[in-house]
């Protein structure tokens, strides 16, 4: 593990404190294991051993010593353990929605919805609000900080911080069914700049294709291949039921990662998918439209435009 | 007795006493321990096999070797085999077959009972197995699916610890979860009626002079195991009914949407789930505590400190249950609370280990390879130990938990210490058990090649867990590190299957042709050692009376001013007069008459299940009807029928 935030580094200080009071004790133990074998073991002209009961001195003692240990890694613990789970008065809030497989992210100060890739700001602390639609999942980027659920029907918080900006890769922990596998968290931290400029960016709506172009017809497609029962674009089409929840494709292109982060948002990659989604990634909830060459082609281009 | 009026109606009494009858209708203790110990074996195959096809598919980066459905499906059966179907089975073994002599009784207390234990326990298993060939299982609600689900992966699906919701209807469609629920509400039956059973015996059937503190740790062992299956069995049959109501009926204990709490079920998981992880490793520890003293020579050092260790882990094993939930999103207070009864438990648990160290120490120790199994248990689960303490310094499991740090951590336990003290009472118990000697030589090759198979499977999961592989999944991104430490750990996965193999050719070649045992080979201390190998139906010819702990060694032994021992000249004697008596007792011995009826309702049973999960059609609700109404009947007939035939007055319940 490679910590690289306040959080991570914290759990990481806590675990080498109680890895190394374990390894001494490792030691002494298999140690005594080896030493016993070999000093005792039977071989010609061994006497019978004498026939030791017990010693209640060493009995108190081997259960005196492991409490006081126990005691002192118990102090670290909760300390740190009430430490990471305030919740901080002034850090940016992020919703995060978990559904089967993807993670979706809310910035509602900002006006934002997004999907798969969580843009942080660096060296600022994040709380985020997590719950989930479906089934329990569980957000994890051990750079970052540890785990906690997404619980249907509850709210659970998990404090978030990068030090340097950079790409952390995560995965949902929870068995979440078929697709678990599938469902990756990727997070990108940006220098304050960088993150201001991606959250004006993120409020536009949606690019404007030209007209006649390949991506004016893929926006067509868009619009008529019934992608837009569940897919939000911006300023091209908002009325969605979201029945089952998707994705919101305003930036799509921005996010370099899609369908749980699991796959490179490339033309390769996005031909599969329109193809025949499930494919990729079994018991996906996004249908097989049964597009054509020429369709999905259209649509590639569009989705390309949504930076 | 009065019997005549009140003879069953339903089955003849059975009269086979050699052959397959004999074993269908048997409740001979030792004949069910038999039974329980080669059926465990089997799930342990098949539970093993699972494993190698699990390995397989993660030996390398992005495999492609078994589909996503397949290796849920494998995940979930592995762990719930090697759970409910191998070692809670092959404790039943040994428990079922060794606390009598143990205790020196000449039965269980309710030997009817004990044979529907295991036939409850056999046709769940096969049950739950069934869903291979008829189960069906899909994408949720909604979703759709590449191709359709092979027969290998049509089974249960959900992880052994099923956590809702996700094994709510719309989540997991078809029935795999259903014979998952209702079969592992079947098999914690047959565990449940044991429990009730050998608690009573232990209490009830022991020999006179055997005081609770003259008792062999491994009946103390399984006296607190048992305590624990019968409080923490009723806590998973109530989830298992609320997760199958529903499934079936449409109640919504765990559904969000409508009030029910998806958290829950991991309380009532856990609750039943954690005692359980004592339930697994108890036994183990118990026969450690036999082998130990045996092959070192000396007394267990600070037996009434082990006994009274094992009773504390078995009260504070239901203490700390949250901590499988630390990240959950329940509150702070109570992941300090949880953290803190965790790690109380590392104390009995160092307690134990200091006090088998102690009983080596200066001891005289012959490395057979019971000896062998034993200390590379305790080697083990130290190890395992550790790294429990680590799981209870609650923010570090943030990290580690849901990872292969986890999974590490529980073979250490369950595989370094629960198997080893299975194989390691497998060997100590085998010369009793058939009356020959294993193959020494096979047998070491077989302890160095699992210790080594087992250390290269499990060791290399700490580093992967902590690199942040996460359980369950699938497959592993190749730009994620993972792969060369993944194909140690499935190269180690075929050393031990090897191991298996070699250990099952020493059993059967050696169970024809090992060397005559002799009722003592190992110069033993407990009960068990003073009758013939194999032991007769009725054990004791004699009901002893004992007036000692080790009662047997100091029979055979008296000590010396320095405390050594010192052979009675007097021992050889003995020894040859047990056998002798031990097979010719002086007057007839009358048993407990053998029975249609355990198998009978054992059978009925999932005739019920199936008639649950298929209520819907019609067949189903006469499959239902069938299964109860022949339920009932066994029972009524169980019921008409004495426990022995008339003119026999001697049962063990009336031994004194």
């Amino acid at each position: 593990m490679s910590p690289a935030g306040p959080i991570a580094e914290k759990i990481d200080g806590l675990w080498w404190l109680v890895f190394w009071i374990a390894a001494v004790i490792f030691v002494l133990v298999q140690g005594a294991i080896l030493i016993i074998a070999f000093v005792f073991r039977d071989k010609d002209g061994r006497k019978e051993p004498k026939q030791i009961h017990g010693n209640n001195k060493l009995e108190v003692l081997w259960t005196a010593i492991p409490a006081l240990i126990l005691a002192g890694i118990a102090v670290p613990t909760v300390q740190t353990l009430f430490e990471l789970t305030n919740r901080p008065d002034s850090a940016l809030t992020i919703e995060v929605i978990g559904h089967q497989w993807w993670f979706e992210y809310v910035y509602p100060d900002q006006g934002i919805n997004t999907a798969n890739t969580l843009v942080i700001p660096a060296g600022q602390p994040v709380e985020l609000i997590m719950t989930s639609e479906d089934v329990l999942h569980n957000f994890w980027v051990p750079q970052l900080a540890g785990k906690r659920y997404l619980v249907t029907g509850q709210e659970t918080y998990l404090n978030l911080e990068a030090d340097e900006p950079g790409e952390y890769w995560g995965q949902c922990a929870e068995f979440c069914g078929l697709s678990h596998a599938l469902m990756r968290a990727r997070v990108v931290a940006l220098d304050e700049a960088g993150f201001e400029q991606w959250v004006t960016d993120q409020q536009q709506p949606a690019v404007e294709p030209a007209a006649g172009s390949l991506a004016d017809q893929g926006k067509e497609v868009y619009l008529n291949a019934g992608c837009t029962r569940c897919h939000v674009i911006e300023g091209v089409w908002e009325d969605v039921a979201r029945q089952p929840p998707a994705p919101d494709l305003t930036h799509v292109a921005s996010r370099s990662m899609f369908a749980g982060a699991s796959f490179e948002f490339n033309e390769a990659n996005l031909r599969t998918w329109l193809a025949n989604p499930s494919s990729m990634k079994d018991g996906s909830l996004m249908p097989n439209l049964a597009l054509n060459d020429e369709e999905i082609t259209a649509l590639i281009a569009y989705l390309e435009t949504l930076k | 007795m009065t019997t005549t009026a009140s003879r069953s109606t339903i089955f003849r009494r059975p009269t086979a006493t050699k052959g397959f009858w004999s074993w269908i209708t048997t409740v001979d203790h030792k004949k069910i321990g038999v039974m329980y110990g080669y059926t465990a074996f089997a799930f342990l195959l098949i539970g093993g096999l699972e494993a190698l096809l699990l390995r397989l598919q993660l030996a390398g980066p992005e495999g492609q070797f078994l589909s996503q459905a397949e290796y849920n499906a494998m995940f979930t059966m592995h762990g719930t085999t090697m759970v409910f179907l191998v070692i809670m089975p092959m404790s039943a073994a040994f428990m079922n077959y060794l606390l009598p002599l143990m205790i020196g009784a000449r039965d269980v207390a309710f030997p009817r009972l004990n044979a529907l234990s295991y036939w409850i326990f056999l046709f769940g298993g096969l049950f739950l197995y069934s869903t291979f060939i008829f189960g069906t299982t899909g994408a949720p609600a909604g979703g759709f699916l590449a191709e359709e689900v092979s027969r290998l992966g049509s089974a249960p699906n959900a992880g052994w610890f099923g956590y809702a919701p996700n094994t709510e209807p719309q989540f997991s469609v078809g029935t795999v979860l259903d014979y998952w629920a209702i079969g592992l509400q079947i098999l914690g039956l047959a565990s449940l009626l044991s429990s009730i059973n050998l608690i009573t015996t232990i209490f009830n059937l022991r020999a006179k002079g055997m005081r609770l503190l003259r008792m062999p740790v491994f009946v103390w062992m399984s006296l607190v195991v048992n305590f624990l299956l019968a409080f923490s069995l009723p806590i998973i049959a109530v989830a298992l009914w609320m997760i199958t109501f529903d499934r079936q009926f449409g109640s919504q204990f765990f559904q969000a949407a409508n009030g029910g709490d998806p958290i829950l079920w991991q309380h009532l998981f856990w609750l039943f789930g954690h005692p359980e992880v004592y339930i697994l490793i108890l036994p183990a520890m118990g026969i450690v505590s036999e082998v130990l003293p045996v092959f070192s020579r000396k007394p267990l050092f600070g037996y009434a400190a082990v006994v009274f260790a094992g009773a504390a882990i078995g009260f504070l094993g239901f203490g700390v249950w949250a901590h499988h939930m630390f990240s959950s999103g329940i509150s702070t207070v109570a992941q300090a609370a949880f953290g803190l009864s965790t790690m109380t438990i590392a104390i009995p648990t160092g307690i134990k280990i200091f006090n088998w160290l102690g009983t080596m120490w200066m001891g005289r120790l012959r490395f057979t390879t019971p000896m062998l199994f034993s200390i590379g248990f305790v080697a083990m689960f130290t190890i395992g130990g550790l790294s429990g303490v680590t799981h209870s310094v609650v923010p570090a499991d943030w990290q580690q938990t849901d990872t292969y740090y986890i999974v590490a951590h529980f073979h250490y336990v369950l595989f370094g210490g629960a198997i080893f003290g299975i194989f390691s009472g497998l060997y100590y118990w085998f010369p009793k058990l058939t009356g020959r000697m294993y193959s020494e030589r096979l047998g070491k090759w077989h302890f160095w090649l699992m210790f080594l198979g087992f250390n290269l499977t499990f060791a290399p999961m700490h580093w992967l867990g902590l690199q942040g592989m996460v359980r369950r999944t699938w497959q592993y991104a190749s730009d994620t590190n993972l792969g060369p430490w993944n194909m140690v750990v499935t190269i180690g996965a075929f050393i031990i299957a090897a191991s298996i193999l070699l250990f099952m050719w020493n059993w059967v070649v050696s169970k024809r042709r090992g060397a005559e045992a002799g009722i003592d080979p190992w110069d033993a201390r407990t009960l068990e050692w003073t009758i013939p190998s194999p032991p007769p139906e009725y054990n004791f010819a004699e009901i002893p009376t004992v007036t000692a702990l080790d009662d047997f060694w100091h029979k055979k032994y008296s000590e010396d001013e320095e405390e050594r021992p010192v052979r009675r000249d007097t021992a050889d004697l003995l020894v040859e007069e047990l056998e002798h008596t031990g097979n010719n007792p002086g007057k007839p011995i009358h048993l407990p008459g053998p029975s249609y009826f355990p198998i009978a309702v054992g059978l009925s049973l999932p005739v019920v299940g199936y008639g649950i999960i298929y209520h819907g059609e019609v067949w189903g609700v006469a499959l239902l009807a069938v299964g109860v109404l022949a339920t009932i009947t066994s029972f009524v007939g169980w019921a008409q029928e004495p426990a022995e035939e008339p003119g026999e007055e001697e049962s063990p319940g009336e031994e004194h």
